[in-house]
């Protein structure tokens, strides 16, 4: 029986710790190649430092001249339960891009506090970020316990003014523990240097995280990667390639696709190398050919025309964190892009800019910088198909793209089409329009009703 | 999904991302099983049809074994596949076993630099011609500037920061620190005109998610890997001064995952067969930086 997979991000202020815990555990659960904590020793006391755990994952050179992690890494590491990837994020603020590119990965998170220094900005901004990213799943750990003499006390009061914050941005951790990575206090057994605590022992606590619920009952999506016809292909037929985002799909099903407008029916699911495969689920790659060789956008969003429809609307609102260095603007225009689909995309308004590190503190300025997050209104130059961000995950997350470089991330959370500011139309114009559709009707002139 | 369906799901996304974002893409092929996986996970993409060629950067050290089994694939999959080599060095014989360099300036002139100059298209290149079963000058000289790369995570601390979508410098410089961010399957895939990308679609596999997914699919890997009947196998493959078989039993795909999961290779790196990783600290990380694959 293969053992499940499961991606946890490791985050928190920078010196917290986090790359201590992660080399302390490698060791304490054994999963370190043979021969590597020796060399690290070793390499240490040619070089006379004292050795520590977080050396084990600062192979890199910068890193290790400059004692701060760069990037996030992907360690590999198992515990009787399974297998996890541990992604080690930056905690410094410069890298704030990089932990989003780990946080996003995963489906857990553990989050540093170191407990002699308290609360740091960081602490406050990664979770922040961390539910934006959509991370339901936080354990907070309280690290360097060993420093404060493993007294409740400290563990208390840091647990309370931490629990009070993340109320204040609507999340809650699923565990406080206190621990000491250097000590390897709490990891992989509880330590009585803890008596009073009565939770479970970090291993425990990771191994007790739940994998994210199936898609398979969602109405179906499927972003088109490309439609292929390959020449002296043996499989003749235009295939239209791209993987399962949510629900199921059956050969004889009616597909719909988006913004193209196109409809036709599967005729089979195409896999390499096997055949007679009539249906797949969420989450494979799959090709489809259909009745009718149709010309689609080779982007195109497919649904199920049985199946409650994606919106397709070219105003939305939305959650928006920012990374770009140069501030978001209103009434600057960008590309969006969702799924496989790019589109160009204005920002229409401002609506509130939330200062990560704060508590939750909403301004009006009507800018966004670097690391800040705000809900913006957008105006797409075309109608783009979507979902809500509770309706579908991966049809309302997007990226925003300036130039050539991803300079943000975002949610929809509103469609706003119906919600324009309707147009004023004078008595004249309504009394015209009503007199044209009484005596001209073959002009087949609009109410103004329709239009506005 | 098991795991290894849902990293082979991701591996074809990627593939089909890099295929509709970038012209002139090709794919490293090492003949090793990483690089055989992900040829294999290019015909699941495209059904059948890989529609970027292959490079293939011969040295001319390489295990002789090695080629052969090249040859075959090439032929029964009828892959397009470039060869390129640092004529100039090997003609000179610069090279560590004539005595004539390190380790390390061998990989350097004999598979970095041959590597860059072969995708540039400075340097000559063959293709093998499928209608005269044998290989010919390609006339074709452009630049591939989007590479598939069968990297792991998994093989040593500088492979385990790589992005799925990782850009190159003029000079193949890779700047660690300041990578695009990949978040919610979002790539950066839009560059400036002329700039190198290098695709790694095997980032999330390990040594053993390889073996078990080469077990299930069936996929022909060479014998080089087996106990022939001496008591050894190659763990990883490269040139044959350099690498060096291991001592085990494995005879089959199966024997080898089982000696991977709780033999005596359960807890020692696969490139400990690699003699220029342990040239000096960094090494392998100075040479990736190089363009060293």
């Amino acid at each position: 029986m293969m053992k499940e997979r499961m991606n946890i991000v490791i985050v928190g202020h920078v010196d917290h710790g986090k790359s201590t815990l992660v080399g302390r555990l490698l060791v304490d659960t054994e999963s370190l190649p043979k021969g590597k904590l020796e060399f690290v020793k070793e390499q240490c006391a040619k070089n006379s430092k004292p050795f520590e755990y977080a050396f084990l994952l600062d192979a890199l050179v910068d890193e290790q001249s400059q004692g701060i992690t760069i990037d996030t890494a992907r360690i590999f590491f198992e515990s009787s339960q399974r297998e996890y990837i541990i992604i080690d994020a930056p905690g410094h603020i410069e890298f704030l891009k990089n932990m989003i590119s780990g946080a996003a990965r995963a489906e857990a998170a553990l989050l540093l506090i170191d407990a002699d220094e308290g609360i740091a900005e960081n602490s406050k901004r990664h979770a922040y970020m961390l539910s934006l990213l959509g991370i339901k799943q936080i354990a907070v750990v309280v690290n360097k316990m060993d420093l404060v003499d493993y007294n409740q006390n400290v563990f208390n009061k840091i647990k309370l003014e931490y629990t009070k914050y993340l109320k204040s941005i609507s999340i809650e951790a699923t565990h406080f523990i206190p621990v000491s990575a250097r000590e390897g206090i709490n990891l992989i057994d509880i330590s009585q240097l803890t008596n009073w605590y009565e939770g479970a022992s970090l291993l425990e606590i990771i191994d007790s995280f739940t994998k994210e619920k199936s898609m398979d009952e969602k109405p179906l999506r499927i972003y088109l990667q490309g439609v292929y016809k390959f020449d002296g292909h043996k499989n003749k037929k235009r295939i239209y390639a791209g993987s399962i985002n949510s629900g199921k799909i059956n050969v004889g099903d009616k597909v719909g696709f988006l913004p193209s407008g196109k409809s036709s029916i599967v005729n089979s699911v195409e896999v390499y190398n096997k055949s007679g495969i009539t249906s797949a689920k969420t989450g494979q790659a799959i090709g489809l050919t259909l009745e009718e060789e149709i010309y689609v956008n080779e982007t195109d969003l497919v649904y199920k025309l049985n199946e409650s429809k994606p919106s397709f609307s070219d105003r939305v609102l939305a959650n928006i964190f920012w990374m770009g260095n140069d501030p978001l603007r209103s009434g600057k225009s960008y590309k969006l892009k969702i799924g496989t689909q790019k589109f160009d995309v204005m920002i229409e308004e401002i609506q509130n800019v939330l200062h990560t590190a704060d508590q939750g503190e909403i301004d009006s300025n009507k800018l966004v910088n670097k690391h800040e997050a705000a809900k913006c209104v957008l105006k797409l130059r075309n109608r783009i198909p979507f979902d809500l961000v509770e309706q579908n995950v991966h049809t309302s997350r997007f990226v925003i793209i300036d130039k050539y470089d991803i300079v943000g991330g975002g949610m929809i959370i509103k469609n706003m089409e119906d919600s324009k500011p309707k147009h004023a139309y004078s008595d004249f114009e309504i009394e015209l329009n009503q007199l044209i559709r009484k005596h001209f009707p073959h002009w087949e002139a609009k109410s103004l009703e329709e239009i506005i | 999904m098991d795991n290894l369906e849902k990293i082979e799901a991701q591996s074809i996304y990627i593939l089909r991302e890099a295929y509709r974002s970038f012209d002139n893409l090709a794919m490293l092929w090492s003949i090793g099983k990483d690089s055989t996986v992900l040829l294999w996970l290019a015909q699941k993409a495209f059904l059948g049809h890989v529609p970027f060629p292959l490079v293939h950067i011969d040295t001319s050290f390489k295990i002789p074994e090695m080629i052969e089994y090249r040859d075959n694939l090439v032929k029964k999959f009828h892959l397009s596949l470039i060869v390129g080599q640092n004529k100039a060095a090997l003609k000179n014989k610069e090279t560590f076993p004539e005595g004539n360099a390190t380790r390390l300036q061998c990989c350097k002139k004999l598979k970095s630099e041959a590597l860059n100059k072969c995708l540039s298209g400075e340097w000559e290149r063959l293709r093998f011609d499928h209608i005269t079963d044998q290989f010919v000058i390609d006339e074709d000289r452009k630049a591939y500037t989007g590479v598939i790369v069968g990297v792991r995570a998994d093989e040593e601390g500088s492979r385990s920061k790589e992005r799925y979508f990782s850009p190159r410098d003029k000079n193949a410089d890779w700047d660690v620190g300041d990578q695009p961010p990949e978040f919610w399957n979002q790539f950066k895939t839009d560059f400036e005109p002329n700039t190198h990308i290098r695709i790694h679609p095997l980032l999330d596999w390990t040594e053993l998610n390889i073996w078990e997914y080469i077990e299930r699919e069936k996929i022909p890997v060479t014998n080089l890997y087996f106990d022939n009947g001496n008591g050894k196998r190659y763990r990883s493959l490269g040139c044959f001064p350099c690498t060096h078989a291991v001592e085990s039993h494995s005879r089959n795909v199966t024997e080898i995952i089982t000696e991977l999961k709780s033999g005596k290779f359960a807890n020692i790196a696969e490139r400990s067969g690699r003699a220029q990783d342990s040239e000096g600290g960094g090494t392998l990380e100075t040479l990736r930086r190089e363009g060293y694959m």
